[in-house]
This record gives structure tokens, sequence and C-alpha cells, in this order.
């Protein structure tokens, strides 16, 4: 004889349970579906296509009339229920008709989750839920103002449909970066990126204060701040919860669901519950994928079968086109965890895995997620990564195939290849000094002073250390700061930023340093990155500064300094020459010479001389030419139009304005520029770090040359038709290499690690060159100064002896 | 015997930063940690003679402002691969001002 089933809710879960009983065993029930909603079963996770106009209704309907007719079973859809009697084991429709059953299943659900915040309950406060909402949204196209709180998979994926609308949306997130519980930081803020070029505004760290409304209806959200986001709709999408009201008026076990068994079974053996609605082992549901093994073990419990849920590892894909996102597993950071980091940013493109002992447990992917399922798998049967650890992160193309070996080439050069050109180590030296006990980097630095200069042989001599000790050296994933700390330049920096650490002490703490208060390596980086990121909190620390910059003056070898003043764009005059000339004379300067950027170089003034001779060079107009710093040095001129017969446009006052808008600017190394007047190119702009060549149709600004230890040209950054422009171009990508390049890296080195593409994006956005302007004003506004004067009225007796003992001891 | 003589007020140095003093056999670098210990030492790195008090200062070392040799502020030895030593010198710190040892200073050539 047929049981009587009665199943309450016609979302996925309910629906798949369903399907397994027709397909199975038709005939062991005789089923009554009841459903809040006046349709049937449907896809919900597709109503965001539906919204977008991807899909129709149509399209996402799973169960149709003729289905259910087909499979007999009674539909009685728009009707809520009203009561369930356990005891009688009965349903009461929402008319009072009383219908009886064997078994009850509940997928009632969950309900959206409605902040109260004042005025919530005005017309056009909404919720993303069901069809009717997003129908609601899909009225918003070109020109309405919607505004989305919440900035999760729900909500972005409300703000992308209505905004593919032509609505102009804007996400009000209270978190510091979107999907803050399926994304890292990274991911997070490409895919903010994504979405704002799809014209979505973001604000994260949001803090909603009121809903303001008129006639009743949404007019405007208010935040904390006091801003208003004017709005015709305002979708709630903060999250879910369960839907347990009938349940728990039943008298079921109710936590934050009702409480099902691995059986899918309530407290009740003759009521199941699943999907949403539902708690397991102290979990709730809101993705399909564990819907769908409930439904499949409901069924089997319905027709008796032996079957177990299984909380399984859950992966999350964002249902927006152009967003390719990922996120499976944890990725939270913890000990004994490890990180392998792959970051295309010209592409867009950024994965990371997250490893404890070997297995892979969390994976974060943007950009390019086609190998997903493959990354997914490894989390979820828990695979032993080790054999592949070093070629993971590119998937599973690379696996399998027998790489190329990157050792071969070292291990072919003979003894007396040189490894080192700073030091001038060869590799002979290096692997006797790996005989000689050194096992790693530091190691063989500390004997050979390989890679301890400028570095860039670093990886080399890890090669060599790699052939020559084999399987007991594993080249490091990345090169800590110093001996101080082990967290790369590129960390600490995005430690400084996201942590907000605004003092050296705030970041050995954060950072872990390991030495109380840093060495000489890492304090000038550390002082440099806070200087550059906090221009107006943080304050300078001389004693973290090289002499040369403590001191305004280059050191030369044999203690005494080198004085140079600045002449803007190479412009002087017969006055400012004879103030130089008098100034020689006076400090019995023994060196005048012409230096390579087109300025006058005092060599050899002492020490306690520098506050003087500055003061008159002072008194003669001039101010200090920044000689000495990581900072701006000089802007190098031909005389373009004002004598040249080629010259195409005024090279020389534009290489003034430059110097004087970029004078005093701090930067990771040395910035050098230059401004020809021509093709020609007789001011060599096309080797220093931002180069100017003037041409007939206006400016082409490249950067990325070198003519020091490396020898490189410039590339072509932008061609822009007027000075201003130029002028912009070349503050925002000034204000670009300051915020992200690695201490003591020029431009070329940090163009090589986030390539010209990367950059020119950020240059060619309006929005974004009008930020780093800004940015960099701001700063200029603190360092555009002249530390000549200030060290001379200020501090000149600190350039003094503390005593002078000469005659006490001649006594 | 030590003859101690008071040569400035410690705050005239500057925290993890030196000055020198001027002897008539040449200059003493005089350095104050960023804990407010006091040492002196040669003004003269043994390598290439760089001078030390321009050096930054970390911990109870100093780096050498030209080719960046590092060394102990209280034995005057160079740390990690490099060899050399400078001369140190009796220095302390009492009621604010700091004292350095006369006698030593003046011995020093002879004692080298």
């Amino acid at each position: 004889m047929k049981q009587k089933l009665i199943v309450i809710g016609a979302g996925m879960a309910s629906g798949r349970v369903l399907e397994h009983l027709v397909e199975q065993a038709p005939e062991a029930y005789d089923i009554t579906l009841f459903n809040g909603e006046p349709r049937g079963n449907y896809n919900r996770i597709m109503l965001s296509p539906v919204l977008s106009g991807d899909k129709t209704y149509d399209e996402i309907v799973t169960h149709d009339d003729a289905w259910y007719a087909d499979h007999g079973i009674t539909c009685r859809f728009g009707e809520r229920v009203a009561g369930i009697d356990r005891a009688a084991r009965t349903v009461t429709a929402p008319g009072g008709e009383v219908l009886s059953y064997d078994k009850l299943l509940l997928g009632t659900g969950s309900n959206p989750f409605i902040i109260p915040l004042p005025g919530h309950d005005l017309q056009g406060v909404i919720a993303y839920r069901d069809l009717e909402d997003t129908e609601r949204m899909m009225t918003m196209d070109a020109g309405k103002r919607v505004v989305v709180i919440g900035g999760g998979l729900l909500g972005l994926e409300a703000a992308a449909g209505m905004a593919a609308r032509g609505a102009e949306v804007t996400v009000v997130h209270i978190m510091g970066h979107l999907m803050e519980r399926q994304l890292d930081e990274s991911a997070g803020f490409l895919l903010r990126r994504a979405l704002e070029d799809k014209g979505i505004t973001v604000r994260c760290q949001a803090n909603s204060k009121q809903i303001l409304g008129q006639d009743g209806h949404v007019r405007a959200l208010q935040l904390d701040d006091g801003t208003e986001l004017p709005c015709d709709l305002l979708v709630m999408a903060v999250g879910i919860r369960p839907n347990v009201a009938l349940g728990a008026d039943a008298g079921l076990a109710v936590g934050r669901g009702i409480h099902v068994d691995d059986q899918m079974v309530t407290s009740d053996p003759d009521v199941l519950a699943v999907g949403e609605c539902v708690e397991h082992d102290g979990a709730v549901f809101g993705l399909v994928a564990p819907l769908y093994d409930q439904a499949k073990v409901a069924a089997a419990t319905l027709l008796g079968q032996q079957a177990a849920f299984v909380q399984k590892e859950l992966s999350t894909k964002l249902k927006v086109t152009g967003c390719d996102l990922f996120s499976a597993g944890d990725f939270a950071e913890g000990e004994g965890r490890e990180d392998i980091v792959f970051r295309d940013p010209a592409r867009g493109v950024y994965r990371r895995l997250v490893i404890e002992k070997d297995v892979i447990v969390g994976a974060v992917m943007y950009g390019d997620t086609a190998d997903s399922n493959w990354f997914f798998g490894l989390i979820r049967d828990k695979t032993d990564i080790a054999e592949m650890r070093d070629t993971v992160i590119f998937g599973p193309a690379f696996q399998g195939g027998a790489p190329l070996d990157p050792m071969a080439a070292v291990a072919a050069l003979p003894r007396d290849a040189e490894i080192c050109g700073c030091n001038g180590v060869c590799k002979g030296q290096i692997e006797d000094a790996i005989l000689g006990g050194a096992t790693d980097l530091g190691g063989v630095r500390a004997v050979t002073k390989a890679s301890g200069s400028c570095g860039t042989c670093t990886g080399l001599v890890e090669q060599v250390l790699a052939v020559t000790l084999g399987d007991e050296f594993v080249i490091p994933a990345a090169q800590g700061i110093c001996g101080c700390c082990d967290m790369t330049h590129e960390d600490v920096r995005r430690m400084i930023k996201s942590q907000r650490l605004t003092s050296m002490p705030a970041v050995w703490q954060a950072c872990d340093w390991k030495t109380p208060d840093g060495c000489h390596v890492c304090r000038p980086a550390l002082n440099y990155y806070l200087l550059a990121d906090w221009p107006l909190e943080y304050a300078d620390d001389p004693q973290s500064r090289f002499i040369n910059e403590r001191k305004h003056a280059n050191i030369q070898k044999d203690g005494t300094f080198s004085v140079v003043p600045r002449m803007w764009g190479g412009i002087t005059t017969p006055d400012e020459l004879r103030a130089i000339a008098d100034a020689a004379d006076k400090y019995a300067v023994p060196t005048v010479k012409v230096t390579g950027g087109q300025r006058i170089d005092l060599l050899g003034v002492k020490g306690e001389d520098l506050p003087a001779i500055w003061k008159d060079l002072n008194d003669a107009g001039m101010v200090s030419g920044y000689a000495y710093s990581k900072g701006l040095r000089t802007v190098k001129t031909c005389v373009g139009t004002d004598h040249c017969r080629f010259g195409t446009q005024d090279s020389t006052g534009l290489g003034i304005k430059l110097e004087k808008i970029l004078h005093g600017a701090w930067t990771p190394h040395k910035l050098k520029l230059a401004v020809s007047g021509c093709p020609r190119n007789c001011a060599e702009a096309t080797c220093k770090d931002i180069g100017v060549v003037c041409v007939d149709s206006g400016f082409q600004v490249s950067i990325g040359g070198a003519a020091g230890m490396d020898v490189k040209e410039t590339e072509l950054l932008i061609s822009v038709p007027t000075e201003q422009e130029a002028i912009d171009v070349i503050r925002a990508v000034t204000q670009l290499y300051r915020e992200n390049a690695r201490y003591l890296h020029r431009i070329y080195k940090w163009m090589a690690l986030v390539g010209l593409d990367w950059i020119k994006e950020r240059i060619e956005d309006p929005t974004e060159r009008a930020a780093l302007i800004e940015r960099f004003e701001v700063s200029q506004s603190i360092y555009r100064h002249d530390p000549w004067a200030e060290h001379v009225t200020k501090q000149a007796d600190t350039y003094q002896p503390l005593a002078n003992l000469s005659l006490e001891a001649a006594e | 015997m030590s003859t101690w003589i008071d040569v400035s007020a410690l705050d005239a140095i500057p925290r993890r930063g030196a000055r020198v003093v001027k002897t008539a056999l040449g200059c003493v670098a005089v350095f104050r940690t960023a804990e407010d210990s006091v040492h002196a030492l040669d003004n003269r790195c043994p390598h290439k003679g760089g001078p030390l008090a321009e050096g930054i200062v970390h911990g109870a070392s100093v780096t050498c402002p030209l080719h960046n040799w590092v060394f102990s502020l209280e034995t005057g030895l160079a740390q990690g691969a490099d060899e050399g030593r400078v001369a140190t010198y009796p220095a302390r710190v009492e009621g604010g001002r700091v004292l350095l040892d006369a006698a030593f200073l003046r011995g020093r050539v002879a004692a080298e």
C-alpha cells in the first residue's frame, strides 16, 4: 500500500528529493507538494542570469506542470502550510483543510536577512531571494539608481545583473574587501577592479546608518560618515537565515536550523528535512552542492535504504560574466600553513594555494579558473602534492611531463665562471665555500660576499648551492627583506598598508622582526615605505637613512662630502656661477666638476663646513640638488625650440617645470629624468628612469631606462598632445612607482616585475591617474622643501664635534 | 687611575646615532643606542677608514657608511665574515651627561 508523503517547500533540495523518489520507486509514495510561492521547482541559483538577461525564467524551471502530472504529484502551489500536528501526523493547509501523512519532508529554505536599519520598511527596499525580487530588479534599467548592501556572492550577482541592464549601481560593503569569506585581499581587489570596470561603484568599509525615504518610498542610503547614496531601489543581500518557524512551531529540535542527523531525519523519526532550513553537525547550508547530497540521502532514507550525509569541502564560483572567480576550502593563514601564490598583474590573473603538510587545504583563483575543478579535486581528496609542489600552481597541464631542468645550465658552468660581478666571485669559490660548510645563501654570502652587493646574482648563487648540495638545499620561495625578517619586501609593504602600520616599531612587531631595531638593510627600506605610504602621519627617521640622506651630501671615500646645488632644468646664471665659484674658494673645495646630470659638483667639502657652504649657496638663491638622494636627482634637458633648429617643443621649459614639481620626492631609488626637444635626443632621455622626447605631435613619455649597473633603453609609456598631460602622466607614474616598487629597485627593475602593460593600464585610466596625482601632491606638500635651509637654521651645531679634547690632551 | 671627563649632555647625541669628539690623536665616535647606553670607539673603520660616526646604529652594532662593514659597539670586533677591530674606550652616562675616560683616550696610541 502506498504511503503518504507531504513535502513542504518546492526548492532546489526538495525538488531533487522528488526526482530521486520518482526515479527509484515511483510507486512508493503518494506525494503532495506545498509551496508558498505560486510555482513549482526552479533553479534558484540561476536567478542571476535571469536578472542579467542571459536567461529567461522558463529556462530555469526544473520541473514543469507536465512533470508533476506525469508522476502523479499533487501540487498545492501558493499555499503556505498553517501548521503541523506531529502527534496526529497531519498538516493543516491555509484554508483549514487537514491532510494526514506517513512521512513529512521539510524543505522550507531560508529567509533573507534584513538589517533593521531605520527605513528598512520603506517601499523599494527589497531582499534578493525569489523570482518576485528578481522581477522587481529587472525593472531597474538604464539610468535608474540602485544601492546594494552586501558585497558577498549574492549582492555582487544582484549588482552585476542590474548594472548589465544599465542601472547605476553602488555596492556598499561593511568589510575591507569584497567576498571576504571566500576571497583573500588580493583576489578581492581584482574582483573590485573588474566590477568597477563594469561601471559598478564599490564602497568597502562602509557602514550603513539609515535608509532615507520620500512619500514612503526609498530615496537614499545614508552611511555613518554622512554620505548619502541616492537610489530608486535598495537591495539588501547581507545573508540568509534558515526558515525554522514551521518546524519549531511543531516542536522539532531546532538550533540555527532544524536539527537533522546523518540520515536527514529530524528529532521526529517521521519528519525529514533538507536544504537551507537544516542544521547538520553544527553547520547550515547556503550552497547547492551539499543540498543535492542531502536530497540523495533523504530519498534513500524515505525508501528504507542505507545512506549518510557527509559534509564536504565546498567551492564557490561567482556567476558574473567577466569575473572568473573560484574559492574552495580554507584559505586562512595559520601556523604550519604555507602559501603558493601566482600573480600575473597584466592579465589580472591571481592564484593562491594554501598548503598544510603537503596537502592543499584551500585555493583562491581569480581571472583564470579553468583548472579550478582539478584543484578542488586535490583539496577534496587530500592529495599529497610533495612531488609536484614546484609546478602545482600552474595546473594540470604542467604535471606529469618532464620539466626542463633549470639547473642544467648552472651545472655546466666551469669553476672560473664569474657569478657575482660586484664582488668578483666565481663559481669555484662558491663551491669551495659550500664544501667548507656553507649550506645556504647567508652562509655563502658570509664567506665569499657573493650576492652581497646588488643582489642580482642571488638566483645564480642559489642554483650553485642546489647543484652542489643536491636534495639538501631547497631554493627558498622568496627572499626575506634581510636577516632581521623572513618576509619579503612586498609582504612587508602589504602589511604596512593593510594593517595600517604607521611606525617602525609597529612594523617590527607585526612582521615578527628578529632583531630589536633592524639593521642597515631593513631600516632605510622601512623608513621609505612608511613615509611613502603615510606622508602625513609618519615622521621621517634620519637615523634610518644612509649618511648621504641624513647629511644631505654625498660622502666620499676620505669622509669628506660633495655638494651639488640645484640648477633647475640645467639652467644657471652668471650670478649663480659666481656664487658657486666664491663658495669653492672660501671652503677650499679641491675639485669642481660638472656631473653627468648637467649640474656642478663641489667635491671634498669637510663635514663641519656643510652648513656654512649651504648657507652661502642658499643666500645666492640656490637649494639642495638632492644629488645624494633616493629621490629626484635632476631633469636633464636640451635647448629645444629656444635655440635649436630641430627642436619641436620647449624642452628646457618642461624640464624646469618637472624638476620644480618633482623635487624633494623620495622614491624607492634615485630618479633621473631628461627631456629632449626632438628625436635626436641630445638630453639622452631614452636611458633615464623617465624620459620625454618632444615630437611635432606632442610628447612621448617613456620609462624604465638606466645607464648604471645595467644599461637599458626606455620603453614608451604613452604619447600625449599637451605639456600639461605629460606632466600629469609623469606625476602619476612617479607616484605609482613610489607606492609599489621595492626599496632600491629602479623603475626598470620594478617594471620587469609588474610589466609595462600593468603600469600603462593604471596611467591610462583617468580615475586612477587623478587619484595617483592627488596622493603625489599630498606627499609633496610635506616633502617638497629644501633640507639645506632647514639644517642651517635648526641643526647646524650637530655638524660640529660633540667636544674638542685636543687642547686638554695637549696640556 | 681613571679620569672621567664630562664631554656633553646625552641628549646631544641622537638615539641610534653618534657624534664625534676631537682629540689630539684623532676623532673618537661616541654612540648612543636605542636603550641609551653609550659607547666610544675610534672613528675609523679598519677596512678603508670610513667614519663610523656616520653609520647606521642598530642593536649594539654600527654599520660603516662606506662599505657596510658591521662592528660591535661593545667589543669593537667586526661582525660576520669581515675581520678587524676598532679600538674601544670606556664611556658611561651619569645624570644625563656623557663621561669619557681621558686617561684612556690619551694612552691609546701607546697601547696600540
